[in-house]
């Protein structure tokens, strides 16, 4: 059960979410706001920005100041709240697809720049919200609704990525350790600095059942 | 006290927005409005304003949205492909109501086009360019010194409305140099959001204030923890799908031009009390068509002039007014006719509307308006 602090971080009247039973986007957002309780940041002073995507909707169950934007865009927009408020601290809530897709370039700029921004990337291999459509980390030969005979493409490596584009601290934990999680985005908030965490998760309900992924420990695996 | 310069429209547009303060600017290069970036970047460092050229147009707009939603003026600028390129997060402004200034210095399209000549192929663009219903306030300077005065409007236009604002300037415009008078900027006439005055478990960051039916907007960092989302919402900013409640929004995202209307429209005419042929013209046309008449009257023809400051809302009342006493209204564009559809709207029929259209990159010389107007006067 989540700690009272971590109850104070949400917009419970939301509740149900919209996440799928079993989805690992709520095992995310338990690690960030743990991780934000513990370095006691102010609900008035952080921001969580997002993009489009199951991912996104994280934004709107966290009671801080968000803004779910649009589709790839969400870097650049908290770029600017950065900028122009320095003292505010910025996560940045994103899905493979948002992040490594349609803003690829915002991601790569963002680790360029290195301002003081944490990129919590989701990656499950798949755009889940439209339905299961192959994204830039879906592996080869698996099967997505875009790729009914397998992915031929091959996927990026976000980590990698994140590194060779200039982010000064680049992480990567899986749903199967939320720990670490929480620990992975309590560094990358500190650092004065672009940090990259992504946590590898699963969308058992469309890259799992086209995959014949029976076992969570299949999904992650 | 007033200063006299001698500035390109572009740069008139960014002393313009520093006189509204404005203090951040997200953008990308592009001709032919660079010159407005470049300004920006010399001079808001040296007002702890914040200029960032970001990775693309898309990410221009995206961080002067961001810088707004953290409580500063912003504005953004570019040219035709660059604004194409904005479309979305254009509609993301419209649809949050983050106050905005979005400049197109307008270049000859479609596609590349024409980078460095003129047009005023955008027009249409500026009202519908991105998807789906909204109010649109766009202006269009026809002198440097109305870039510079326009751009304070169009900053407390944004603020007041709590939406983005267009200018629509062209490339003449933005690179001809004039004389402009800087008037001393009276602080009182320079508007600045309306904050919440609520505690911030009370704040409704949608509910229109029964006032003036705005709503006010806090800033990020200020104390309020509140939703923003492109998605329809409620009064609470968070997404919904009640009929009613979409309703209530897109009708008052509407109403808020609508109901302004008249505060809003700008318009200039001359000699229209006594003419039969008016020019309708807007942007360095406007410049020709003016000239063109007044070579009209002293040839003896009764030629009026009007010229739509605000291209949105369009001055139709108004134009619909003087049409009754003319016998044709002839609409120079330098396009394929796009303004020309809303004179026709708004004339009804009253009167017979003359397109004249140029796309070869020139501008209109007076003489080849003065001869439109001899053939129809």
């Amino acid at each position: 059960m989540p700690s009272q602090e971590v109850f104070s971080w949400l917009r419970t009247r939301f509740f149900p979410h919209i996440w799928c039973p079993g989805c690992g986007h709520g095992i995310i957002m338990h690690s960030l706001l743990r991780a934000l309780v513990a370095l006691d940041k102010k609900k008035s002073q952080t921001v969580i920005a997002s993009g489009i995507g199951c991912s996104s909707r994280m934004a709107g169950y966290i009671d801080a100041c968000t803004v779910h934007t649009t589709h790839g865009r969400s870097l650049a927009f908290a770029t600017g709240i950065k900028l122009a408020k320095p003292e505010l601290t910025v996560v940045d809530v994103m899905g493979d697809g948002d992040c490594t897709a349609i803003g690829g370039n915002h991601f790569i700029h963002a680790c360029r720049r290195n301002i003081d921004i944490t990129a919590v990337v989701m990656n499950n291999n798949i755009y889940g919200m439209t339905g299961g459509q192959a994204s830039p980390t879906t592996p080869i030969g698996s099967i997505a609704s875009t790729t009914p005979f397998g992915a031929i493409d091959p996927s990026f490596d976000i980590c990698k990525l994140a590194e060779g584009a200039g982010a000064s601290y680049v992480a990567r934990a899986t749903v199967a350790n939320p720990k670490q999680a929480e620990q992975f985005i309590m560094k990358g908030i500190q650092n004065k600095g672009f940090s990259v965490v992504e946590i590898v998760t699963h969308c058992h309900t469309t890259f799992g059942r086209k995959n014949k992924r029976r076992t969570p420990i299949d999904n992650i695996n | 006290m007033s200063e006299i310069a001698f500035w390109q429209g572009n740069e008139a547009i960014a002393y313009g927005a520093l006189a509204a303060e404005c203090r951040f600017f997200g953008g990308y290069p592009i001709t032919p409005s660079s010159e407005i970036a470049e300004i920006l970047a010399e001079e808001l460092p040296k007002r702890n304003g914040r200029f960032i050229q970001m990775e693309d147009e898309i990410a221009g707009i995206a961080a002067a949205i961001g810088g707004s939603i953290a409580g500063m003026k912003s504005l953004t600028a570019t040219s035709g492909p660059g604004f194409s390129l904005k479309q979305e997060n254009l509609g993301f402004a419209y649809m949050a109501e983050i106050p905005l200034v979005v400049v197109d210095v307008m270049r000859g399209g479609p596609s590349t086009g024409l980078p460095t000549k003129a047009a005023q192929q955008d027009v249409m663009q500026a009202r519908w360019g991105t998807h789906g219903d909204h109010g649109t306030i766009c202006y269009a300077p026809a002198s440097v010194q109305e870039c510079y005065e326009v751009t304070i409007r169009a900053f407390n236009a944004a603020e007041r409305y709590r939406q983005p604002v267009l200018i629509m300037s062209d490339e003449i415009i933005g690179h001809m140099r004039e004389k402009v008078v800087i008037n001393e900027i009276d602080p009182s006439k320079l508007v600045t959001r309306k904050r919440p005055t609520d505690i911030p478990e009370k704040f409704v960051p949608y509910r229109p204030d029964p006032k003036d039916d705005l709503p006010c907007m806090a800033s990020f960092g200020d104390g309020y923890t509140w939703h923003i989302t492109g998605l329809t919402h409620n009064d609470w900013g968070f997404p919904t799908n009640d009929a009613q409640e979409i309703d209530k929004k897109m009708k008052r995202l509407m109403r808020k031009i609508d109901r302004f209307r008249d505060d809003i429209v700008e318009y200039e005419t001359a000699f229209t009390e006594d003419a039969e042929v008016l020019v309708l013209a807007y942007g360095s046309v406007a410049r020709s068509s003016l000239r063109a008449v007044h070579e009209a009257r002293n040839r003896g023809i009764r030629a009026g002039f009007f010229r739509p400051v605000t291209l949105w809302p369009f001055p139709d009342k108004e134009v619909e007014r003087l049409a009754r006493k003319m016998k044709t209204i002839i609409v120079p564009e330098l396009n394929c006719g796009q303004m020309v559809l809303e004179v026709e709207r708004a004339v009804h029929g009253k009167a017979k509307v003359e397109p004249l259209n140029l796309v070869n990159g020139e501008l209109f010389k007076p003489e080849d308006i003065l001869k439109v107007i001899e053939e129809v006067a």
